[in-house]
């Protein structure tokens, strides 16, 4: 009994030293089920937040600075002319189920990371990685060494789980914060604070500080909303703007409106000369100039004061100023001139008849843009963009459609005129861009599987993309990516319409959050966060 | 009774005219979006304020209530004579065509409409203008909506098909098709009326539940369906937002309403 009030006590006091308390229960909503709980595999957003949480690194990309911290392994060196990476361990750290953490790990790990049976998406971004040879040359080193360069390597490993080898518990041993405790299908997930991490805070105290996590599997965000000003939940990540509005209004102390965030929303033409569509709409989707007028003639500045209630800004190009490194500071949203627009269509050989537009071979202009059903903003942006082309005299008919229909279009039928979707940047790097931007890529939508470039200035941007992707220095790679952005700005294969701004709502009760622009936005130092005494006593 | 009746086809009446005529309440088009004025409260200008992209929310009411009140009868009467069809000619006829007819009542009313008509809508060509949308999606509606009614009707056929008015017709020679046009069409008139009339409510809740899915009527017209949408997240800013389902209750309940308490088969 003694034993016990002494390390109450020391518990007490430590909690008065730092000043912040330890214990209760950390709850929010994900948004979908998790697919999988094996590092590894993970591919949607659910599975992610819960990798974070639990999985070990070798490397993290801090989510403030944007730079990257050693994790897993105290020190890292690029060797073999940038094929691969040495990485020396941290000693004495255990899995969640005590199994020790070593080197075998780490090549345990990425053998099956490269496992062709296991089709890990996590794989797909070591470009080139199929054949990595993995060499240990101490006891606590670890080398990796890949076929070709690869560009960026390092903040690859943030995303890599490290998996036990030797665990009866397989990938459900963590070597992160958190391990998962329990699972209900359907209803929530809770993990529990992993009692072997690693990881100590300044005064040298154990971390994390909250016991447990509790994740509420919740698509309605209504409900989240009543749940989260009923004290039930201490955060919410995504927040809509509407809610956010209204909780602005109720709890002003609750959200943060972080700025511009890696997600934004876009536009393209189907240029593909494959699409099953009449040869004149080609021509005027395959125009500069025509591309042009249209993204002259929508008023981004309306799309963010309406729809997204001013929690977003007009979008510059592919990259969010949220990417400090990569963002192209010169670049500036295409202008809102309805005038300029018609100017441009004029030289371009079209006519603007009766408030109608018409082609030189006097066609009516007039197309289609496809968009997901069930997304409102996007459903209110594609209504905007309308209002804003008939001003031009176009006729731009709505076309909501199944995510699955639109898929099938953009990627197999090619039957579609223009679209209208999202775009979240996870990864900061433009390295994972280019299976976009590359010709001959399936996900270059708008004219996806070039055998070779259909213009000079896609031409261009291969050379610029291959270019930065096998090159070393951080600082001509970014000059190469720059003048990818400044071209695509300049040709607009995609216009870029607003990039909407990561808003978040904490509980007064939640403290040390230090929320991101970068997902997982609230949770990203969730070893550091507490909760009020009052709070985690309950 | 007949007085409730009476009064649900006033109302219905009175609703039906000020859809078809909207100036003489609202003056503003139901696709202008006044950007400067979104969310507005309640005013002169605007007498159920207006909607988050600034559009006149009463102008839109109005023009989605025509929409449900002259695309659903019209669907309900596509249905109807398909019903007819069908059901009329299996009743009547029997043999063959009659198992045919109830192997296909049968797999219709087994398929999920639902998702059939997103699957169906899904391949109908994208350059379709907003007015052409809603006859297609009523149409399709009303396509899809004949198993129900085909199967009564074919058993109000059967029943007459055996019955001493048909059997006597048949003794005094007279051909197939005059004893079904003359004979058994008019006795079936009663059934097909009802069917037509309880299809109305529930193809206006079918243009809303796809609506609601954001794949019912074409931007910018607006339908009962497409108006619900800010009502799904459970954020509606003001009661103004609840007008379309509340009018829509309305609309249906008279719709049942003014059916007669029965129906009689001679």
């Amino acid at each position: 009994m003694k034993r016990f009030r002494a390390l109450l006590t020391l518990a007490w006091s430590a909690a008065a030293a730092t000043g912040a308390p330890y214990g209760g229960e950390l709850r929010f909503c994900l948004y979908s089920e998790p697919k999988t709980f094996n590092p590894l595999l993970v591919a949607d957003t659910s599975s992610e937040a819960i990798r974070y949480m639990t999985a070990g690194v070798l490397i993290r990309v801090n989510r403030q600075t944007q730079e990257l911290e050693p994790e897993l392994a105290v020190s890292w060196r690029v060797v073999s002319e940038g094929r691969g990476m040495t990485f020396k361990l941290r000693q004495h750290v255990a899995f969640s189920d005590g199994t020790p953490f070593s080197a075998e790990d780490v090549a345990y790990t990425m053998r099956t990371l490269f496992d062709p049976h296991l089709h890990a998406p996590t794989a797909d971004s070591f470009r080139g990685g199929t054949g990595v040879k993995i060499d240990r040359p101490a006891a606590d080193e670890v080398t990796l060494t890949f076929p070709t360069p690869v560009a960026g390597m390092e903040r690859l490993f943030d995303q890599v789980g490290i998996l036990s080898n030797k665990s009866p518990k397989k990938e459900m041993a963590s070597l992160g914060p958190y391990y998962v405790a329990r699972y209900k299908p359907g209803s929530e997930v809770d993990l529990a604070r992993n009692p072997y991490y690693w990881k100590r805070d300044a005064q040298g105290l154990r971390l994390p500080r909250i016991d447990t996590v509790r994740l509420y599997i919740q698509q309605n965000r209504a409900l989240e909303l009543i749940r989260f000003e009923r004290g039930e939940l201490n955060l919410m990540s995504a927040v809509p703007p509407e809610i956010f509005d209204q909780l602005q209004a109720r709890m002003p102390a609750a959200v943060r409106d972080l700025g511009p965030s890696l997600e934004s929303e876009m536009m393209w033409f189907n240029q593909s000369p494959k699409a099953p569509l009449p040869a004149y709409k080609k021509q005027w989707f395959q125009s500069r100039e025509f591309r042009r007028a249209i993204s002259a003639a929508v008023n981004r500045e309306d799309l963010c004061r309406l729809v997204y209630r001013g929690h977003a800004r007009p979008a510059e190009g592919p990259i969010s100023p949220a990417n400090r490194f990569w963002f192209n500071a010169s670049l500036k949203p295409h202008r809102y001139d309805p005038k300029e627009a018609l100017d441009g269509l004029s030289q371009a050989g079209f006519r603007l008849r009766d408030g109608q537009l018409y082609d030189a071979q006097s066609h009516a202009v007039e197309f289609s843009i496809v968009t997901n059903a069930g997304n409102q903003a996007r459903e209110k942006l594609a209504q905007m963009i309308q209002q804003d082309l008939k001003r031009i005299g176009i006729r731009l008919n709505v076309v909501k459609l199944d995510y699955s229909a639109i898929i099938d279009r953009i990627s197999q039928s090619l039957d579609y005129e223009s679209c209208l979707l999202g775009l979240t940047n996870v990864d900061l790097d433009p390295d994972a861009q280019m299976n976009v931007w590359l010709s001959s890529a399936s996900n270059h939508q708008w004219n996806p599987n070039q055998s070779s470039p259909a213009t000079p200035w896609e031409a261009e941007i291969d050379r610029l993309m291959q270019a930065q992707g096998s090159e070393l220095n951080p600082a001509k790679r970014k000059a190469y990516f720059d003048r990818v952005q400044e071209i695509v700005s300049q040709e607009v294969p995609f216009l870029y319409l607003a990039t909407r701004n990561a808003l978040v709502a904490v509980s007064p009760s939640l403290q040390n959050a230090n929320p991101s622009v970068l997902w997982p936005h609230a949770v990203w130092n969730i070893e550091m966060l507490a909760l009020a005494p009052e709070v985690s006593k309950k | 009774m007949k007085a409730i009746r009476n009064l649900a086809g006033t109302l219905l009446l009175f609703l039906l005219l000020a859809a078809l005529y909207p100036s003489v309440l609202t003056r503003a088009p139901y696709d202008r979006q006044f950007r400067e004025l979104p969310d507005a409260p309640v005013s002169r200008q605007f007498p159920l304020g207006t909607d988050e992209l600034g559009r006149d929310r009463l102008s839109r009411l109005l023009y989605g209530t025509r929409v449900s009140l002259l695309a659903a009868p019209a669907a309900a009467l596509l249905s109807t004579i398909l019903a007819a069809l069908v059901g009329g000619l299996a009743g009547f006829l029997g043999g063959w065509f009659d198992r045919a007819a109830v192997a296909a009542i049968d797999l219709m009313l087994s398929l999920p409409w639902l998702f059939l008509l997103i699957m169906v809508r899904a391949t109908l060509p994208l350059n379709l203008p907003a007015l052409v949308s809603a006859l297609v999606t009523f149409g399709l509606i009303g396509l899809l909506g004949w198993a129900p009614a085909a199967r009564i009707v074919r058993a109000g056929c059967r029943t007459l098909r055996c019955s001493d008015l048909v059997v006597q017709a048949r003794a005094c020679g007279i051909r197939d098709g005059r004893v079904l046009v003359k004979h058994v069409l008019p006795n079936v008139r009663p059934i097909l009326a009802a069917q037509f009339r309880a299809s109305i409510p529930i193809y206006i809740l079918a243009e809303a539940n796809l609506g609601l899915l954001g794949l019912g009527v074409a931007d910018p017209l607006p339908s009962w369906g497409n108006l619900l949408r800010p009502l799904e997240s459970g954020l509606a800013p003001d009661w103004a937002a609840w007008a379309p389902l509340i009018l829509m209750l309305v609309v249906v309940s008279c719709f049942y309403l003014t059916q007669p308490s029965e129906v009689v088969v001679r």
